[in-house]
């Protein structure tokens, strides 16, 4: 019985694993041994080059500072934002909060589709297409499952660690800042992985706003090598933007594997 | 680090508003103020507007002009927009159950007295980490009718071999094959929850002489099945949105371009973003994005009336 189960476990955890194998190889190839069978896993000749002739043939470091650069300050701003509105909701009482919050969590049902016309005119009304702007400052306005996340942990802080610091004179925000926040690290981690990885793979916002090559991000760089756009068989190439776009993420699963699993664990507990 | 737990602390719960304090709600409300902003002006607000812009042609160079119910009349003598609603709808049918039946039973094989678990959990979860631009690239030579591993096992054994993505009937199966690839998510969240189940309830089934099997029925099933239910939901709402690989495989910004051999990858989402984005067609294409709302609103709806028949929840549940 167990024997079944782990030949089942392997068998199918190579098979998830070769695309991602096939990946990373392919990015050592040819565009002439990229399509070949059997597949090359070991590529002959092994193209470290094309590593850096990619930099020539498109902007990747452009690109990689331009998703680093919507990376850090969409995260940063969700975090931020939610972590106060997650304070608000998990340990203020005001009338109306209830209401707010099952209203505001609702809104992860809502399909991204109703949503995405009316903010593209909003945005081009505000003349930020082709700027980092709409990818970034809606982040600043909170994510309901981030407040979703960092409220359940908010809540069980002990509340005398609270009255303690109201009864020597410290204001709510003074409180949030320097009791809440301390002590919430460990869901302040998982939440800002999220988030990281989250924006570091966008791609139909992205798409959506930014149209100038300079302004591309590393998915737009991949998408604009398909042959449908670029004419040539660059799929090495494309092989080798997609490989430098999952390393990041692939090192910080390594680092906080555990966070990272906690995090989308957490997602799925309950809407 | 220490474990998230979403158990609140012991709270005294104030019904009685007037005991409120003033200094309370002021600082309640600026706390929530950029979220609650953020509803309105992202959420809320666009949805409205989505409904006035449906009824209205709107380029954004000019004014929008209403032309009442003419963007759904339209909707229903277009062709195209009929046939994403085929491709989408074969795709929905095909995945939801086959994302939501892996994702369980691979959560199954791993949960319980296993070696390596680690091992295991990320072997099948490091694919969801690879950006859905790039998974789709990969899987363009992945389902290569000649070159692609899939098809390799299945010539060998002189099994029929599919042209997956060159041939129009396989290609949202394709696409759903693309997606299963990174369930990694869903099989994290049922491991989680099937793991959770407290280890006593076998050992009194164990005791009263339960098989695996009706272990299986009677504890784990029921005892997840709020989760699933929650899975179910969010799969669905997702799977009438599929963009990313259909649009990296097929898709094109070119006028006039067509998705696929006979259009056969013409998902909702692309002809919608053809509509808004490549034809400036944005009262039309809200059009398509509130019926596409009203029908995922509507199932969301209907799976909710049937929980009860099949969801168990824990008496005391903190049902938030």
């Amino acid at each position: 019985m167990n024997v079944i189960r782990y030949a089942i476990l392997v068998g199918g955890g190579i098979l998830m694993l070769t695309p991602f194998f096939w990946l990373v190889s392919s990015s050592f190839k040819t565009p002439a041994t990229i399509y070949v069978f059997p597949p090359q896993w070991i590529p002959d000749p092994f193209r470290w080059q094309n590593y850096v002739e990619v930099f020539d043939a498109v902007p990747v470091l452009r690109a990689s500072w331009n998703t680093v650069y919507i990376t850090m300050f969409a995260s940063i701003g969700v975090i931020m934002s939610s972590a106060m509105a997650a304070y608000g909701f998990a340990r203020l009482r005001f009338r109306g909060r209830d209401l707010t919050f099952s209203l505001l969590l609702s809104t992860v049902m809502l399909p991204y589709v109703v949503t995405m016309i009316p903010i593209f005119i909003m945005f081009s009304r505000l003349g930020w297409v082709d700027s980092f702007k709409p990818l970034i400052v809606p982040h600043w306005f909170g994510g309901p499952i981030t407040i979703f996340m960092l409220r359940q942990f908010f809540r069980t802080i002990p509340l005398e660690l609270e009255s303690a610091a109201r009864i020597d004179g410290a204001s709510r925000p003074r409180i949030f800042l320097q009791v809440i926040i301390p002590l919430a690290r460990p869901a302040l981690v998982v939440t800002s992985i999220l988030a990281l990885v989250f924006n570091w793979n966008g791609f139909l916002e992205p798409l959506i706003y930014l149209r100038k090559t300079k302004l591309y991000t590393l998915a737009l760089l991949v998408n604009s090598l398909r042959e449908f756009e670029s004419g040539l068989d660059w799929t090495h190439y494309m092989m080798v933007v997609s490989t430098i776009m999952v390393v990041p993420v692939l090192i910080l699963y390594f680092l906080a594997q555990r966070a990272f699993i906690e995090g989308i664990v957490l997602t799925g507990l309950k809407g | 680090m220490a474990s998230i737990s979403t158990t609140p602390a012991a709270q005294p719960r104030l019904k009685i508003w007037q005991r409120l304090s003033f200094e309370e709600t002021v600082f309640g409300w600026l706390f929530i103020l950029p979220a609650v902003l953020g509803l309105i002006l992202f959420q809320l607000g666009p949805v409205l507007v989505s409904m006035g812009l449906s009824f209205t042609k709107y380029d954004i160079i000019n004014r929008p002009t209403w032309t009442g119910l003419d963007n759904y009349t339209r909707l229903f003598q277009d062709d195209l927009w009929i046939k994403s609603i085929q491709v989408t709808l074969k795709y929905v049918v095909i995945y939801v159950p086959a994302a939501l039946i892996f994702a369980y039973l691979v959560a199954l094989l791993m949960s319980g007295r296993i070696r390596g678990i680690s091992a295991w959990r990320t072997m099948w979860y490091l694919p969801s980490i690879v950006p859905s631009v790039a998974a789709a690239a990969v899987w363009r030579w992945g389902l290569h009718p000649e070159f692609g591993p899939i098809n390799f096992p299945l010539k060998v054994l002189g099994l029929p071999a599919p042209r997956w993505l060159a041939d129009p009937d396989w290609i949202v199966p394709s696409i759903v094959f693309i997606s299963l690839w990174s369930l990694g998510n869903s099989v994290l969240i049922f491991l989680a929850s099937i793991t959770g189940v407290p280890r006593s309830f076998y050992e009194a089934a164990e005791v009263d002489g339960a098989g695996i099997w009706r272990q299986f029925t009677t504890i784990t099933l029921p005892l997840t099945s709020s989760i699933i239910f929650f899975q179910l939901i969010i799969t669905v709402i997702n799977s009438f949105q599929v963009f990313t690989s259909a649009f990296i495989l097929f898709g094109s910004n070119a006028a006039g371009s067509v998705a696929g051999p006979g259009n056969a990858a013409l998902f909702y989402m692309l002809y919608m973003y053809r509509n808004a984005f490549g034809y400036f067609r944005n009262g039309y294409a809200s059009a398509m994005a509130w019926l596409l709302f009203l029908t995922v609103a509507i199932l969301t709806f209907i799976l909710f009336k049937t929980q009860n028949r099949w969801v168990y929840y824990e008496a005391g549940d903190d049902n938030e």
